[in-house]
Protein backbone atom coordinates (compact mmCIF):
# COMPACT_ATOMS: atom_id res chain seq x y z
CA UNK A 1 0.00 0.00 0.00
CA UNK A 2 1.17 3.20 -0.99
CA UNK A 3 0.64 6.49 0.20
CA UNK A 4 1.04 10.37 -1.48
CA UNK A 5 0.80 13.73 0.29
CA UNK A 6 -2.12 15.50 -0.45
CA UNK A 7 -2.21 19.25 -0.28
CA UNK A 8 -5.44 21.53 -0.17
CA UNK A 9 -6.13 25.24 -0.09
CA UNK A 10 -8.19 26.00 3.03
CA UNK A 11 -11.54 26.73 2.41
CA UNK A 12 -10.81 29.99 4.80
CA UNK A 13 -8.52 31.12 2.24
CA UNK A 14 -11.36 31.90 -0.46
CA UNK A 15 -13.41 33.16 2.49
CA UNK A 16 -11.01 35.35 3.78
CA UNK A 17 -10.75 37.21 0.83
CA UNK A 18 -13.96 38.46 0.20
CA UNK A 19 -15.60 40.99 2.39
CA UNK A 20 -17.35 38.30 4.28
CA UNK A 21 -14.39 38.36 6.00
CA UNK A 22 -16.07 40.64 8.34
CA UNK A 23 -18.67 38.62 8.90
CA UNK A 24 -16.27 36.16 11.35
CA UNK A 25 -13.62 36.55 14.29
CA UNK A 26 -11.61 33.94 13.09
CA UNK A 27 -11.83 34.63 9.45
CA UNK A 28 -10.70 38.58 10.30
CA UNK A 29 -7.77 36.98 12.53
CA UNK A 30 -6.67 34.40 9.50
CA UNK A 31 -6.65 37.55 7.88
CA UNK A 32 -4.67 39.97 10.64
CA UNK A 33 -2.45 37.61 12.15
CA UNK A 34 0.04 37.12 9.76
CA UNK A 35 0.30 40.97 9.71
CA UNK A 36 -0.22 41.67 12.65
CA UNK A 37 2.51 39.22 14.47
CA UNK A 38 5.47 41.28 12.94
CA UNK A 39 4.26 44.21 14.04
CA UNK A 40 3.55 43.59 17.53
CA UNK A 41 7.35 41.14 17.56
CA UNK A 42 8.82 44.37 16.12
CA UNK A 43 6.95 46.97 18.89
CA UNK A 44 7.63 44.42 21.58
CA UNK A 45 11.39 43.00 21.03
CA UNK A 46 13.08 46.81 22.06
CA UNK A 47 11.39 45.90 25.32
CA UNK A 48 13.31 42.65 26.50
CA UNK A 49 16.57 42.75 24.46
CA UNK A 50 19.76 43.74 25.78
CA UNK A 51 21.14 46.62 24.76
CA UNK A 52 23.99 44.52 22.56
CA UNK A 53 21.03 43.24 20.82
CA UNK A 54 19.01 46.34 20.56
CA UNK A 55 22.30 47.66 18.59
CA UNK A 56 21.64 44.19 16.64
CA UNK A 57 17.74 44.85 15.97
CA UNK A 58 18.79 48.46 14.38
CA UNK A 59 21.03 46.37 12.05
CA UNK A 60 18.75 44.06 10.85
CA UNK A 61 15.97 46.90 10.47
CA UNK A 62 18.61 48.78 8.39
CA UNK A 63 19.54 46.16 6.29
CA UNK A 64 15.81 45.31 5.92
CA UNK A 65 15.31 48.54 4.77
CA UNK A 66 17.91 48.08 2.17
CA UNK A 67 16.84 44.74 1.18
CA UNK A 68 13.42 46.31 0.21
CA UNK A 69 14.45 49.18 -1.42
CA UNK A 70 16.47 46.69 -3.45
CA UNK A 71 13.42 44.30 -3.87
CA UNK A 72 11.53 47.27 -5.36
CA UNK A 73 13.78 48.06 -8.14
CA UNK A 74 13.78 44.12 -9.14
CA UNK A 75 9.99 44.58 -9.06
CA UNK A 76 10.57 47.40 -11.37
CA UNK A 77 12.94 45.74 -14.16
CA UNK A 78 15.97 47.07 -12.43
CA UNK A 79 18.49 44.13 -10.94
CA UNK A 80 20.77 46.36 -8.55
CA UNK A 81 24.02 45.58 -7.38
CA UNK A 82 24.93 48.94 -5.93
CA UNK A 83 21.83 49.27 -2.63
CA UNK A 84 25.83 51.29 -1.12
CA UNK A 85 25.29 53.73 -3.12
CA UNK A 86 22.33 54.89 -2.03
CA UNK A 87 23.04 54.13 1.79
CA UNK A 88 26.09 56.39 1.35
CA UNK A 89 24.67 59.19 -0.66
CA UNK A 90 22.21 59.12 2.26
CA UNK A 91 24.88 58.82 5.15
CA UNK A 92 26.79 61.86 3.57
CA UNK A 93 24.12 63.76 3.05
CA UNK A 94 23.40 63.81 7.14
CA UNK A 95 26.65 63.62 8.23
CA UNK A 96 27.16 66.85 6.15
CA UNK A 97 24.61 68.82 6.75
CA UNK A 98 24.56 68.32 10.57
CA UNK A 99 28.84 69.16 10.49
CA UNK A 100 28.79 71.70 8.23
CA UNK A 101 25.75 73.10 8.99
CA UNK A 102 24.55 72.22 12.34
CA UNK A 103 21.39 70.61 11.43
CA UNK A 104 19.26 68.79 14.36
CA UNK A 105 19.27 64.66 13.36
CA UNK A 106 15.83 65.15 13.51
CA UNK A 107 15.89 67.55 10.21
CA UNK A 108 18.85 65.46 8.65
CA UNK A 109 17.37 62.11 8.15
CA UNK A 110 14.31 63.68 6.22
CA UNK A 111 16.34 65.86 4.39
CA UNK A 112 18.63 63.31 3.64
CA UNK A 113 16.42 60.35 2.62
CA UNK A 114 14.93 63.19 -0.01
CA UNK A 115 18.42 64.93 -1.60
CA UNK A 116 20.06 61.36 -0.96
CA UNK A 117 17.25 59.30 -3.33
CA UNK A 118 17.50 62.15 -5.36
CA UNK A 119 20.94 62.48 -5.60
CA UNK A 120 21.12 58.98 -6.24
CA UNK A 121 18.56 58.58 -8.81
CA UNK A 122 20.35 61.65 -11.14
CA UNK A 123 23.59 59.87 -10.98
CA UNK A 124 21.90 56.77 -12.52
CA UNK A 125 18.99 58.24 -14.25
CA UNK A 126 21.82 58.27 -18.01
CA UNK A 127 22.01 54.12 -17.59
CA UNK A 128 18.03 54.09 -17.10
CA UNK A 129 18.19 52.81 -20.40
CA UNK A 130 20.10 50.00 -20.21
CA UNK A 131 19.01 46.60 -19.49
CA UNK A 132 19.92 43.15 -17.57
CA UNK A 133 23.33 42.89 -16.37
CA UNK A 134 24.51 45.96 -17.99
CA UNK A 135 22.29 48.12 -15.93
CA UNK A 136 23.54 46.24 -12.92
CA UNK A 137 27.61 46.79 -13.62
CA UNK A 138 26.50 50.42 -13.10
CA UNK A 139 25.19 50.30 -10.26
CA UNK A 140 27.54 48.01 -8.71
CA UNK A 141 30.94 50.72 -9.51
CA UNK A 142 29.16 53.60 -9.20
CA UNK A 143 29.88 53.60 -5.31
CA UNK A 144 33.34 52.43 -5.71
CA UNK A 145 33.77 54.86 -8.10
CA UNK A 146 32.71 57.59 -5.29
CA UNK A 147 34.95 56.10 -2.53
CA UNK A 148 37.78 56.89 -4.78
CA UNK A 149 36.43 60.38 -5.67
CA UNK A 150 36.33 61.17 -1.73
CA UNK A 151 39.98 59.97 -1.28
CA UNK A 152 41.64 61.27 -4.07
CA UNK A 153 39.74 64.86 -3.95
CA UNK A 154 39.80 64.63 0.57
CA UNK A 155 36.43 66.04 0.09
CA UNK A 156 33.91 65.64 3.61
CA UNK A 157 37.33 64.69 5.12
CA UNK A 158 38.46 62.50 2.90
CA UNK A 159 39.70 59.12 4.31
CA UNK A 160 39.41 60.42 7.80
CA UNK A 161 35.36 60.62 7.41
CA UNK A 162 33.53 63.45 9.10
CA UNK A 163 33.08 62.81 13.15
CA UNK A 164 31.67 64.04 15.93
CA UNK A 165 27.83 64.17 14.55
CA UNK A 166 24.80 64.35 16.98
CA UNK A 167 23.52 61.52 18.20
CA UNK A 168 19.75 61.30 18.44
CA UNK A 169 18.21 61.84 21.87
CA UNK A 170 17.95 58.53 23.68
CA UNK A 171 19.26 55.07 22.66
CA UNK A 172 14.86 54.30 23.14
CA UNK A 173 13.81 56.85 20.24
CA UNK A 174 16.83 55.75 18.40
CA UNK A 175 15.72 51.76 17.80
CA UNK A 176 12.18 52.78 18.14
CA UNK A 177 12.61 55.44 15.28
CA UNK A 178 14.34 52.74 12.75
CA UNK A 179 11.74 50.09 14.06
CA UNK A 180 8.80 51.99 13.14
CA UNK A 181 10.53 53.55 10.03
CA UNK A 182 11.00 50.35 8.43
CA UNK A 183 7.30 48.87 9.06
CA UNK A 184 5.91 51.91 7.71
CA UNK A 185 8.38 51.43 4.45
CA UNK A 186 7.32 47.27 4.50
CA UNK A 187 3.53 47.73 4.46
CA UNK A 188 3.49 51.16 2.95
CA UNK A 189 5.11 50.08 0.22
CA UNK A 190 3.57 46.81 -0.40
CA UNK A 191 0.19 48.43 -0.43
CA UNK A 192 1.86 50.74 -3.60
CA UNK A 193 2.89 47.58 -5.01
CA UNK A 194 0.06 46.19 -5.45
CA UNK A 195 -2.02 49.08 -6.44
CA UNK A 196 -2.07 50.10 -10.43
CA UNK A 197 0.77 52.12 -10.18
CA UNK A 198 2.97 49.45 -9.02
CA UNK A 199 1.48 46.81 -11.77
CA UNK A 200 2.67 49.36 -14.24
CA UNK A 201 6.06 48.81 -12.06
CA UNK A 202 5.57 44.88 -12.20
CA UNK A 203 4.81 45.35 -16.17
CA UNK A 204 7.95 47.00 -17.14
CA UNK A 205 10.07 43.93 -15.64
CA UNK A 206 7.79 41.80 -17.33
CA UNK A 207 7.42 43.31 -20.86
CA UNK A 208 8.71 46.69 -20.55
CA UNK A 209 7.94 47.21 -25.12
CA UNK A 210 3.95 46.56 -24.18
CA UNK A 211 4.41 48.93 -21.39
CA UNK A 212 5.54 51.66 -24.07
CA UNK A 213 2.45 50.39 -26.20
CA UNK A 214 0.10 51.38 -23.79
CA UNK A 215 1.63 54.87 -24.57
CA UNK A 216 3.21 54.99 -20.52
CA UNK A 217 7.20 56.86 -20.66
CA UNK A 218 8.57 53.63 -18.70
CA UNK A 219 11.68 55.62 -18.09
CA UNK A 220 9.53 58.28 -16.11
CA UNK A 221 8.40 55.21 -14.25
CA UNK A 222 11.37 53.82 -13.62
CA UNK A 223 13.04 57.01 -12.62
CA UNK A 224 10.64 57.29 -9.84
CA UNK A 225 11.07 53.61 -8.82
CA UNK A 226 14.90 54.94 -8.78
CA UNK A 227 13.34 57.29 -6.06
CA UNK A 228 11.53 55.49 -4.03
CA UNK A 229 14.30 52.67 -3.28
CA UNK A 230 16.93 55.03 -3.08
CA UNK A 231 15.34 57.16 -0.70
CA UNK A 232 14.64 54.05 1.68
CA UNK A 233 18.29 53.26 1.06
CA UNK A 234 19.60 57.14 2.01
CA UNK A 235 16.91 56.91 5.05
CA UNK A 236 19.26 54.14 6.64
CA UNK A 237 22.38 55.51 5.46
CA UNK A 238 21.52 58.86 7.04
CA UNK A 239 20.52 56.78 10.44
CA UNK A 240 23.43 55.03 10.73
CA UNK A 241 25.37 58.17 10.51
CA UNK A 242 23.66 59.44 13.61
CA UNK A 243 24.06 56.17 15.24
CA UNK A 244 27.61 55.59 14.72
CA UNK A 245 27.99 59.29 14.98
CA UNK A 246 30.35 59.01 12.40
CA UNK A 247 30.34 59.07 8.40
CA UNK A 248 33.37 57.87 6.21
CA UNK A 249 34.23 55.93 3.08
CA UNK A 250 32.97 52.11 4.64
CA UNK A 251 29.34 53.58 3.95
CA UNK A 252 30.34 52.56 0.00
CA UNK A 253 31.39 49.25 0.65
CA UNK A 254 30.39 46.06 -0.89
CA UNK A 255 28.78 44.51 2.09
CA UNK A 256 25.73 47.22 1.44
CA UNK A 257 25.18 45.91 -1.76
CA UNK A 258 25.13 42.27 -1.11
CA UNK A 259 23.81 41.27 2.18
CA UNK A 260 20.80 43.40 1.19
CA UNK A 261 20.17 40.89 -2.03
CA UNK A 262 21.62 37.80 -0.19
CA UNK A 263 18.35 38.56 2.56
CA UNK A 264 15.75 38.92 -1.09
CA UNK A 265 16.88 35.67 -2.03
CA UNK A 266 17.01 33.62 1.01
CA UNK A 267 13.62 35.59 2.22
CA UNK A 268 12.31 34.96 -1.53
CA UNK A 269 11.92 37.82 -3.82
CA UNK A 270 8.41 40.09 -5.36
CA UNK A 271 6.73 40.34 -1.89
CA UNK A 272 9.04 42.95 0.06
CA UNK A 273 8.12 41.44 3.03
CA UNK A 274 9.79 38.61 1.93
CA UNK A 275 13.22 40.54 2.11
CA UNK A 276 12.83 41.69 5.01
CA UNK A 277 12.30 38.35 6.37
CA UNK A 278 15.22 37.53 5.00
CA UNK A 279 17.05 40.25 6.41
CA UNK A 280 15.54 39.18 9.86
CA UNK A 281 16.77 35.49 9.12
CA UNK A 282 20.69 36.61 7.84
CA UNK A 283 21.43 39.76 10.35
CA UNK A 284 20.89 37.91 13.65
CA UNK A 285 22.39 34.54 12.75
CA UNK A 286 25.67 36.55 11.33
CA UNK A 287 25.69 37.82 15.19
CA UNK A 288 25.25 34.01 16.60
CA UNK A 289 28.27 32.82 14.18
CA UNK A 290 30.71 35.23 15.91
CA UNK A 291 31.74 32.91 18.88
CA UNK A 292 32.79 30.39 16.12
CA UNK A 293 35.62 33.05 15.17
CA UNK A 294 37.50 31.85 11.57
CA UNK A 295 35.26 29.87 10.54
CA UNK A 296 31.75 31.89 10.74
CA UNK A 297 32.18 33.30 7.03
CA UNK A 298 32.21 29.98 6.08
CA UNK A 299 29.37 28.47 8.10
CA UNK A 300 27.52 31.65 7.14
CA UNK A 301 27.79 30.37 3.31
CA UNK A 302 27.11 26.80 4.04
CA UNK A 303 23.61 28.21 5.19
CA UNK A 304 23.33 30.40 2.15
CA UNK A 305 23.61 27.77 0.02
CA UNK A 306 21.47 25.23 1.52
CA UNK A 307 18.88 28.03 1.77
CA UNK A 308 18.90 28.37 -1.51
CA UNK A 309 19.40 25.04 -2.90
CA UNK A 310 16.63 23.74 -0.32
CA UNK A 311 14.11 26.51 -0.71
CA UNK A 312 14.31 28.43 -4.03
CA UNK A 313 11.19 29.98 -3.80
CA UNK A 314 12.12 32.19 -0.53
CA UNK A 315 11.33 31.88 3.44
CA UNK A 316 8.48 33.63 2.61
CA UNK A 317 7.01 31.89 0.15
CA UNK A 318 7.49 28.58 1.66
CA UNK A 319 5.54 29.93 5.04
CA UNK A 320 3.20 31.58 3.53
CA UNK A 321 1.88 28.47 0.93
CA UNK A 322 2.00 26.66 4.03
CA UNK A 323 0.02 28.63 5.98
CA UNK A 324 -3.00 28.38 3.21
CA UNK A 325 -2.57 24.95 2.62
CA UNK A 326 -3.22 22.19 4.68
CA UNK A 327 -1.53 18.67 4.07
CA UNK A 328 -2.25 15.28 5.10
CA UNK A 329 -1.13 11.33 3.51
CA UNK A 330 -3.61 9.49 1.43
CA UNK A 331 -3.60 6.02 -0.27
CA UNK A 332 -2.67 5.38 -3.75
CA UNK A 333 -4.84 3.19 -5.76
CA UNK A 334 -3.06 0.31 -7.25
CA UNK B 1 -15.52 61.30 -46.48
CA UNK B 2 -13.50 64.37 -45.42
CA UNK B 3 -10.62 64.92 -47.80
CA UNK B 4 -7.93 65.28 -45.35
CA UNK B 5 -6.30 62.01 -44.48
CA UNK B 6 -5.96 60.67 -40.78
CA UNK B 7 -2.20 59.51 -41.71
CA UNK B 8 0.12 59.67 -44.68
CA UNK B 9 3.69 58.22 -44.95
CA UNK B 10 6.09 60.90 -47.14
CA UNK B 11 8.56 59.02 -48.85
CA UNK B 12 9.23 56.28 -45.86
CA UNK B 13 12.61 54.97 -45.91
CA UNK B 14 14.74 52.25 -43.10
CA UNK B 15 18.07 50.83 -43.58
CA UNK B 16 19.77 48.44 -41.05
CA UNK B 17 23.20 48.13 -42.22
CA UNK B 18 23.33 47.15 -46.29
CA UNK B 19 19.86 45.92 -45.80
CA UNK B 20 17.32 48.12 -47.34
CA UNK B 21 14.01 47.31 -45.38
CA UNK B 22 11.93 49.68 -46.84
CA UNK B 23 12.22 52.13 -49.30
CA UNK B 24 10.13 55.45 -50.43
CA UNK B 25 7.32 54.33 -49.06
CA UNK B 26 4.31 56.77 -49.28
CA UNK B 27 0.34 56.46 -48.71
CA UNK B 28 -2.42 57.84 -47.33
CA UNK B 29 -5.48 56.42 -44.86
CA UNK B 30 -8.58 58.24 -44.97
CA UNK B 31 -10.42 58.33 -41.51
CA UNK B 32 -12.71 55.49 -41.01
CA UNK B 33 -10.59 53.33 -43.78
CA UNK B 34 -9.84 49.70 -43.36
CA UNK B 35 -6.45 49.23 -45.29
CA UNK B 36 -5.22 45.96 -45.61
CA UNK B 37 -1.00 46.10 -45.59
CA UNK B 38 -0.19 42.23 -47.56
CA UNK B 39 3.41 41.14 -49.23
CA UNK B 40 5.23 38.37 -49.12
CA UNK B 41 7.68 37.74 -45.88
CA UNK B 42 10.16 40.07 -45.77
CA UNK B 43 8.71 42.52 -47.45
CA UNK B 44 8.98 45.45 -44.99
CA UNK B 45 5.43 45.38 -43.40
CA UNK B 46 5.87 45.14 -39.71
CA UNK B 47 9.10 47.44 -40.22
CA UNK B 48 6.34 49.68 -41.90
CA UNK B 49 4.62 49.82 -38.59
CA UNK B 50 7.07 49.79 -36.25
CA UNK B 51 8.21 53.17 -37.91
CA UNK B 52 4.86 54.67 -37.84
CA UNK B 53 4.75 53.74 -34.18
CA UNK B 54 8.25 54.51 -33.70
CA UNK B 55 9.39 51.28 -32.29
CA UNK B 56 12.14 51.94 -35.02
CA UNK B 57 13.36 55.04 -36.37
CA UNK B 58 13.36 55.91 -39.96
CA UNK B 59 16.21 56.87 -41.89
CA UNK B 60 14.70 58.92 -44.34
CA UNK B 61 10.77 60.23 -45.01
CA UNK B 62 8.04 61.74 -43.02
CA UNK B 63 4.64 60.17 -41.22
CA UNK B 64 1.73 62.77 -40.74
CA UNK B 65 -0.75 61.89 -38.35
CA UNK B 66 -3.47 64.51 -38.55
CA UNK B 67 -1.23 66.77 -40.59
CA UNK B 68 1.54 67.11 -38.31
CA UNK B 69 4.83 65.49 -38.68
CA UNK B 70 4.80 62.48 -35.55
CA UNK B 71 8.19 60.62 -36.79
CA UNK B 72 10.05 62.51 -34.60
CA UNK B 73 8.36 61.56 -31.81
CA UNK B 74 9.09 58.42 -28.88
CA UNK B 75 7.22 55.58 -28.90
CA UNK B 76 5.05 56.49 -25.90
CA UNK B 77 4.05 60.15 -27.11
CA UNK B 78 2.66 58.45 -31.00
CA UNK B 79 0.13 56.27 -28.64
CA UNK B 80 -0.97 59.55 -26.66
CA UNK B 81 -2.23 60.78 -29.85
CA UNK B 82 -4.54 58.19 -30.61
CA UNK B 83 -2.35 55.39 -32.27
CA UNK B 84 -2.46 51.73 -30.93
CA UNK B 85 -0.99 48.79 -32.24
CA UNK B 86 -1.03 45.05 -31.26
CA UNK B 87 1.97 43.32 -32.04
CA UNK B 88 2.26 39.91 -34.59
CA UNK B 89 4.14 37.86 -31.33
CA UNK B 90 1.59 38.63 -28.57
CA UNK B 91 3.75 40.76 -25.84
CA UNK B 92 1.40 40.26 -22.81
CA UNK B 93 2.70 40.33 -19.46
CA UNK B 94 2.85 36.60 -18.50
CA UNK B 95 3.03 36.56 -14.76
CA UNK B 96 -0.35 38.51 -14.09
CA UNK B 97 -3.71 37.15 -14.83
CA UNK B 98 -5.42 38.56 -18.29
CA UNK B 99 -7.50 41.27 -16.70
CA UNK B 100 -4.77 42.50 -14.91
CA UNK B 101 -2.85 42.71 -18.32
CA UNK B 102 -5.63 45.38 -19.31
CA UNK B 103 -4.83 47.75 -15.95
CA UNK B 104 -1.87 48.56 -17.73
CA UNK B 105 -2.98 50.79 -21.21
CA UNK B 106 -6.19 51.64 -18.74
CA UNK B 107 -3.21 53.46 -16.31
CA UNK B 108 -2.06 55.44 -19.38
CA UNK B 109 -2.77 58.99 -19.62
CA UNK B 110 -4.83 58.62 -22.80
CA UNK B 111 -7.10 56.18 -21.24
CA UNK B 112 -7.38 57.98 -18.02
CA UNK B 113 -8.00 61.29 -19.57
CA UNK B 114 -10.56 59.74 -22.16
CA UNK B 115 -12.42 57.88 -19.70
CA UNK B 116 -11.66 58.00 -16.50
CA UNK B 117 -11.30 55.39 -13.44
CA UNK B 118 -9.95 55.43 -10.15
CA UNK B 119 -7.92 53.14 -8.13
CA UNK B 120 -10.33 50.01 -8.08
CA UNK B 121 -12.40 50.74 -10.89
CA UNK B 122 -10.62 49.84 -13.46
CA UNK B 123 -10.54 45.99 -12.56
CA UNK B 124 -14.00 46.42 -13.26
CA UNK B 125 -13.54 48.04 -16.66
CA UNK B 126 -10.46 45.69 -17.74
CA UNK B 127 -13.69 42.79 -17.53
CA UNK B 128 -15.88 44.76 -19.37
CA UNK B 129 -13.63 44.82 -22.53
CA UNK B 130 -12.51 41.52 -22.15
CA UNK B 131 -15.76 40.47 -22.48
CA UNK B 132 -15.93 42.72 -25.80
CA UNK B 133 -13.49 40.72 -27.39
CA UNK B 134 -14.60 37.20 -26.48
CA UNK B 135 -13.64 36.58 -22.78
CA UNK B 136 -16.63 34.47 -21.06
CA UNK B 137 -17.85 36.44 -18.56
CA UNK B 138 -18.93 33.42 -16.57
CA UNK B 139 -16.20 31.71 -17.16
CA UNK B 140 -12.42 31.66 -15.30
CA UNK B 141 -10.28 32.42 -17.98
CA UNK B 142 -10.56 36.10 -17.62
CA UNK B 143 -8.56 35.43 -13.80
CA UNK B 144 -5.72 33.25 -15.35
CA UNK B 145 -2.22 34.04 -15.97
CA UNK B 146 -1.78 35.09 -19.02
CA UNK B 147 1.09 32.44 -19.59
CA UNK B 148 -1.06 30.02 -19.38
CA UNK B 149 -3.93 31.11 -21.95
CA UNK B 150 -4.09 29.86 -25.83
CA UNK B 151 -2.90 31.28 -28.64
CA UNK B 152 -6.35 32.78 -29.70
CA UNK B 153 -6.85 34.46 -26.22
CA UNK B 154 -4.17 35.80 -26.48
CA UNK B 155 -4.71 37.54 -29.71
CA UNK B 156 -8.08 38.91 -28.14
CA UNK B 157 -5.97 40.04 -25.31
CA UNK B 158 -3.59 41.83 -27.58
CA UNK B 159 -6.81 43.49 -29.13
CA UNK B 160 -8.39 44.54 -26.06
CA UNK B 161 -5.37 45.98 -24.80
CA UNK B 162 -5.31 48.16 -28.19
CA UNK B 163 -8.95 49.08 -27.49
CA UNK B 164 -8.49 49.87 -24.21
CA UNK B 165 -6.18 53.46 -25.47
CA UNK B 166 -9.17 54.49 -27.47
CA UNK B 167 -7.20 54.78 -30.39
CA UNK B 168 -8.39 56.69 -33.57
CA UNK B 169 -6.30 54.87 -35.46
CA UNK B 170 -5.81 50.57 -35.07
CA UNK B 171 -3.15 49.03 -36.77
CA UNK B 172 -2.93 45.23 -36.02
CA UNK B 173 0.01 43.66 -37.11
CA UNK B 174 -0.62 40.13 -38.42
CA UNK B 175 -3.89 39.70 -35.75
CA UNK B 176 -4.79 36.62 -36.95
CA UNK B 177 -2.09 34.50 -37.47
CA UNK B 178 -1.77 31.22 -35.82
CA UNK B 179 -5.73 31.09 -35.51
CA UNK B 180 -7.95 28.90 -36.54
CA UNK B 181 -10.80 29.52 -39.06
CA UNK B 182 -13.85 29.32 -36.53
CA UNK B 183 -11.25 31.85 -34.45
CA UNK B 184 -10.84 33.74 -37.04
CA UNK B 185 -14.63 34.28 -37.72
CA UNK B 186 -14.84 35.27 -34.31
CA UNK B 187 -12.81 37.94 -34.15
CA UNK B 188 -13.67 39.69 -37.46
CA UNK B 189 -17.40 41.03 -36.07
CA UNK B 190 -14.57 42.97 -33.37
CA UNK B 191 -13.20 44.44 -35.87
CA UNK B 192 -16.52 45.56 -37.60
CA UNK B 193 -17.74 46.90 -34.69
CA UNK B 194 -14.80 48.97 -34.59
CA UNK B 195 -15.24 50.44 -37.79
CA UNK B 196 -19.09 51.55 -36.75
CA UNK B 197 -17.37 53.32 -33.53
CA UNK B 198 -15.63 55.38 -36.33
CA UNK B 199 -12.26 53.80 -35.73
CA UNK B 200 -9.81 53.62 -38.46
CA UNK B 201 -8.17 50.58 -39.27
CA UNK B 202 -4.84 49.32 -40.74
CA UNK B 203 -4.39 45.37 -40.98
CA UNK B 204 -1.15 43.53 -42.08
CA UNK B 205 -2.32 40.16 -42.71
CA UNK B 206 -1.43 36.82 -44.90
CA UNK B 207 -4.60 35.30 -44.65
CA UNK B 208 -6.13 37.07 -47.53
CA UNK B 209 -9.51 35.38 -47.72
CA UNK B 210 -10.44 36.85 -44.80
CA UNK B 211 -8.98 40.48 -45.19
CA UNK B 212 -10.33 41.09 -48.61
CA UNK B 213 -13.87 40.45 -46.85
CA UNK B 214 -13.54 43.23 -44.74
CA UNK B 215 -10.41 45.43 -46.10
CA UNK B 216 -11.55 48.69 -48.22
CA UNK B 217 -8.53 48.91 -49.66
CA UNK B 218 -4.85 47.20 -50.14
CA UNK B 219 -1.53 47.90 -50.09
CA UNK B 220 1.03 45.81 -51.50
CA UNK B 221 4.71 45.48 -50.51
CA UNK B 222 7.68 43.76 -52.35
CA UNK B 223 11.01 44.10 -51.07
CA UNK B 224 10.62 47.25 -49.22
CA UNK B 225 8.46 49.21 -51.67
CA UNK B 226 4.89 49.34 -52.77
CA UNK B 227 3.60 47.71 -55.71
CA UNK B 228 0.11 48.02 -55.72
CA UNK B 229 -2.41 50.15 -53.85
CA UNK B 230 -6.11 49.75 -54.95
CA UNK B 231 -9.46 48.01 -54.15
CA UNK B 232 -8.61 44.23 -53.00
CA UNK B 233 -10.32 42.77 -56.31
CA UNK B 234 -8.05 45.47 -58.65
CA UNK B 235 -5.23 44.68 -56.71
CA UNK B 236 -5.04 41.03 -57.36
CA UNK B 237 -5.32 41.74 -60.88
CA UNK B 238 -2.42 43.67 -60.90
CA UNK B 239 0.81 41.92 -63.10
CA UNK B 240 3.13 42.91 -60.71
CA UNK B 241 1.15 41.70 -57.85
CA UNK B 242 1.02 38.30 -59.45
CA UNK B 243 4.29 38.15 -59.89
CA UNK B 244 5.49 38.95 -56.34
CA UNK B 245 3.17 36.30 -54.94
CA UNK B 246 3.69 33.32 -57.90
CA UNK B 247 7.09 34.01 -59.32
CA UNK B 248 7.45 35.37 -62.97
CA UNK B 249 7.62 33.47 -66.09
CA UNK B 250 11.37 33.42 -66.37
CA UNK B 251 11.95 32.62 -62.67
CA UNK B 252 9.15 29.49 -62.48
CA UNK B 253 10.89 29.04 -66.35
CA UNK B 254 14.15 27.74 -65.75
Amino acid sequence: MKTRKERIDRGIKARSQDIFVLCSWREMLYLAGPRLLPVVVCLALPLVLSVYWQKVLISVAVFALLAISWDILSQSGMISLGQALFFGTGAYCAGIMNHYWGFSPLITLPLAALFGGLISTVLLLPVLRLRGVYFSMVTLIIPLMLVRVIEATKIFGGTEGLSGMDPLPSAGFEVYLIVIVFLAVLFGFRRLMDSDYGLVLKGISDNDRSVINAGINIYWFKAQALFIAASIGAFAGAFMTHVYMFVGMPVFALDYSILPIAAAVVGGPGTLAGAAMGAFILVPLSELLRGIGGLRIVFYGVFLVVCIVALPEGVFHYMERKYHQFERWVEVEK
Amino acid sequence: MSTEPLLETVRLSKAFGGVQALLNVSFAIMPGELLGVIGPNGSGKTTLVNLITRFVKPTSGKVLYKGSPIHHLPPHQIVRLGIARTFQMVRPFYQLPAFKNMIIPLYSPRAKGLVGGRYGDRDAMALDLLEEVGFERDSFVAYKPAGALPQGYLKRLELAKAIALQPDLVILDELFSGLSLAEVASIVPIIEKMRIQGKTIIMIEHRLRELFRIADRVIVMNYGSKIADGPPDAVMEDDAVKCAYLGSETDSGD
